[in-house]
């Protein structure tokens, strides 16, 4: 039995908006688990029915062995970290710390040395006195880590906790978030439409398009196996080239080149997926790109081109490689690392 | 420069709107420290006279209505009581009908509010009948009680209630759910602490409207005993420098609550951080 279960979980809101289907998911204890996907597809109704915040239409959901479908939010044992951190603004950090604690019965002296603790590994052991209005971005972040840590309860649940802080900050508050999660262990449930972000947090994420997990799996299965066009797209950055074609007896057929043996027995229009950083220049390759646009990051560059009827098409090399824009590059794909997906439905079919 | 001029203008506006309101308290009160013959044959007299410890310590100690059963030191006493609890009264059933209108899954709780909010077009002086029907059934004739009740519900204050909770995000009662606030914490430990200065606010507000009453106490005590300050105004027979003077302290207490609770006022209704 796994720690967390999802059991045919379904929600439709009073407005007869149907925001999760039939989602079934386990979660192992002390693990790391992310839901990534665009906004609006149902993740944080998720993440609010494990909370108890939204009622579940169908579907069961067992914590810790129990079953929790009735069980009211605040007897859950669970830790909720917001977007906009939800903080206690008449409060000061301390007594934002401490509520938790208080509301079940723990000690004065108890609480006092549990606070003191997560303000330590947070460090905002001198903000303690602050009211919350008094705090920076990056701290109201550490202390509602902080609120969450210091109950140790079963699961934390963060829903996009990092959206609201600037680029560096939150490279910085993810580094940090990974590992303290490492350090006490707890269970944990990380929403975020980044997907950046979903693949450095997670032990496993799953992808959620429209109300469904398209798929589950550890962050490399998925980046390395897309089961389906949307999370081929969704994951890995620069985003994934989409190509129209034909594939007719093992032979695919697209915007001016052809690819032979590819293992699948489909046969039909497909959509060919290749990721930027899986081409390399050659001299005579499969597929010739006419440069549009160069962007040079200093580690790598993004070139930009046209191939045929095909714009926008991407193709990443090392930053060290000069490339101008005009010029006519030859591209071959590393070791058969190309997708290919039935264009009817989007999924993967190779 | 321009900014300069606008603001001395402002102030001008402000000097003069103070000015007349403040001439005819003023008027009043140097009236009142003059003595009774001097007002009788001058007039109201605009610089202070002499007499303004004979004529309020008289006032103090001065027994009205026909029974005598009444000091006007009572008549203060009755009147902070019944202020007091109309305030009290009115911040506390305000706040958990906002409460309930804001937070519940009650049905048609937009409505509701808006029956309730109808009834500031239907004052006490409207359903004087029936309300003081309802006080004498219950018994509650000349009795501090029937004094407070009636006029501690108030549709105004439940309005800013509800207009502040509303600004208040989701996320607060979602935190503190998971932080194990039942209804009644959340209540205690939020919505109060929170809206401190607009119950301050409120609670002036609603004192200074259960001071002003007039025409329900007249109706709902028949005994002496329960004189207050704004009856008593209009019951008092003696000379004109003592009724003065009393007019003068009756503005007393609302005043002082004012002063006092001011910072709070202003923060309360405009809600500035
Ligand atoms: N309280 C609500 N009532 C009705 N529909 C809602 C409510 N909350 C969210 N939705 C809808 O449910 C869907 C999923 O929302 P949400 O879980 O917030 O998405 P995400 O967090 O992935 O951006 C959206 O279409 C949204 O409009
Ligand atoms: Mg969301």
């Amino acid at each position: 039995m796994s720690f967390l279960e999802l059991n045919k979980v379904t929600k439709i809101y009073p407005n007869g908006t149907k925001a999760v289907h039939e989602t079934s998911m386990n979660v192992e204890n002390g693990e790391f688990m992310v839901f990534v996907g665009p906004s609006g597809c149902g993740k944080s109704t998720l993440l609010r029915m494990i909370a108890g915040l939204e009622d579940i239409t169908e579907g069961y959901i067992n914590l810790d062995g129990i079953l929790i479908n009735k069980v009211d939010p605040s007897d859950r044992d669970v830790a909720m970290v917001f977007q906009n951190y939800a903080l206690y603004p008449h409060m000061n950090v301390y007594n934002n710390l401490a509520y938790g604690l208080k509301n079940r019965g723990i000690s004065k002296e108890d609480i006092e040395k549990k606070v003191n603790e997560a303000a330590k590994l947070l460090q905002i052991s001198e903000y303690l006195q602050r009211k919350p209005s008094m705090l920076s971005g990056g701290q109201r972040q550490r202390v509602a880590m902080g609120r969450a840590i210091v109950r140790n309860p079963k699961i934390f649940l963060f829903d996009e906790p990092l959206s609201n802080l600037d680029a560096k900050l939150r490279i910085q508050m993810r580094l940090e978030i990974k590992k303290l999660q490492q350090k006490v262990g707890v269970t944990s449930i990380f929403v975020t439409h980044d997907q950046v972000e979903a693949m450095t947090l997670a032990d496993r994420l799953a992808v959620i398009n429209n109300g469904l997990i398209e798929q589950l799996g550890t962050p490399i299965e998925i980046y390395n196996n897309p089961k389906s066009m949307f999370v081929a797209g969704f994951i890995g950055s620069p985003q994934m080239n989409f190509l129209e074609g034909e594939l007719i007896n093992k032979t695919l057929t697209s915007e001016g080149f052809e690819i032979n043996n590819v293992t699948s027995d489909f046969n039909g229009p497909v959509i060919l997926g290749i990721r930027p950083e899986h081409m390399s220049q050659t001299d005579k390759g499969l597929i010739n790109l006419s440069v549009d646009l160069v962007e040079q990051l200093g580690s790598d560059n993004l070139i930009y081109g046209e191939i045929k009827n095909k714009k926008d098409f991407c193709f990443r090399c090392p930053g060290s490689q000069i490339i101008k824009k005009g010029s006519k590059l030859s591209l071959n794909i590393n070791d058969n690392n190309y997708y290919v997906f039935d264009k009817s439905n989007g999924n993967r079919v190779n | 420069m321009i900014r300069y001029f606008s603001s001395n203008f402002s102030h001008l506006i402000l000097l003069i709107g103070i000015f007349i309101m403040i001439i005819p308290v003023w008027l009043i009160f140097a009236s009142s420290t003059h003595t009774a013959l001097i007002i009788n044959t001058q007039g109201l007299q605009f610089f202070l006279g002499d007499k303004f410890l004979e004529n309020y310590t008289k006032v103090l100690l001065y027994e009205g209505g026909f029974f005598k059963e009444i000091t006007v030191l009572k008549m203060f006493l009755n009147s902070f009581l019944m202020a007091t609890g109309v305030a009290f009264l009115s911040v506390i059933s305000s706040l958990m009908t906002a409460y309930v209108l804001v937070y519940f899954r009650v049905k048609y709780a937009t409505l509701l509010f808006w029956i309730i909010f109808i009834t500031i077009l239907v004052p006490l002086e409207l359903r004087i009948f029936p309300t003081y029907s309802v006080m004498s059934t219950l018994n509650l004739v000349n009795s501090y009680w029937g004094l407070i009740i009636p006029i501690s519900a108030s549709a105004i204050a439940t309005l800013f209630f509800r207009q502040f909770y509303k600004t208040i995000p989701d996320e607060l009662l979602e935190s503190a759910k998971l932080d194990g606030a039942n209804t009644w914490r959340f209540f205690i430990d939020f919505l109060v602490p929170l809206s401190k200065t607009m119950i301050v606010a409120m609670f002036i507000f609603m004192f200074v409207f259960g001071y002003n009453q007039y025409l329900w106490p007249i109706l709902v005590t028949s005994s002496e005993q329960y004189w207050t300050v704004v009856m008593g105004l209009k019951m008092m027979s003696g000379s004109i420098v003592n009724k003065f003077a009393f007019v003068i302290m009756s503005m007393i207490p609302p005043v002082l609550i004012i002063i006092v609770l001011q910072k709070y006022f202003i923060k309360g209704i405009f809600q500035d951080k």
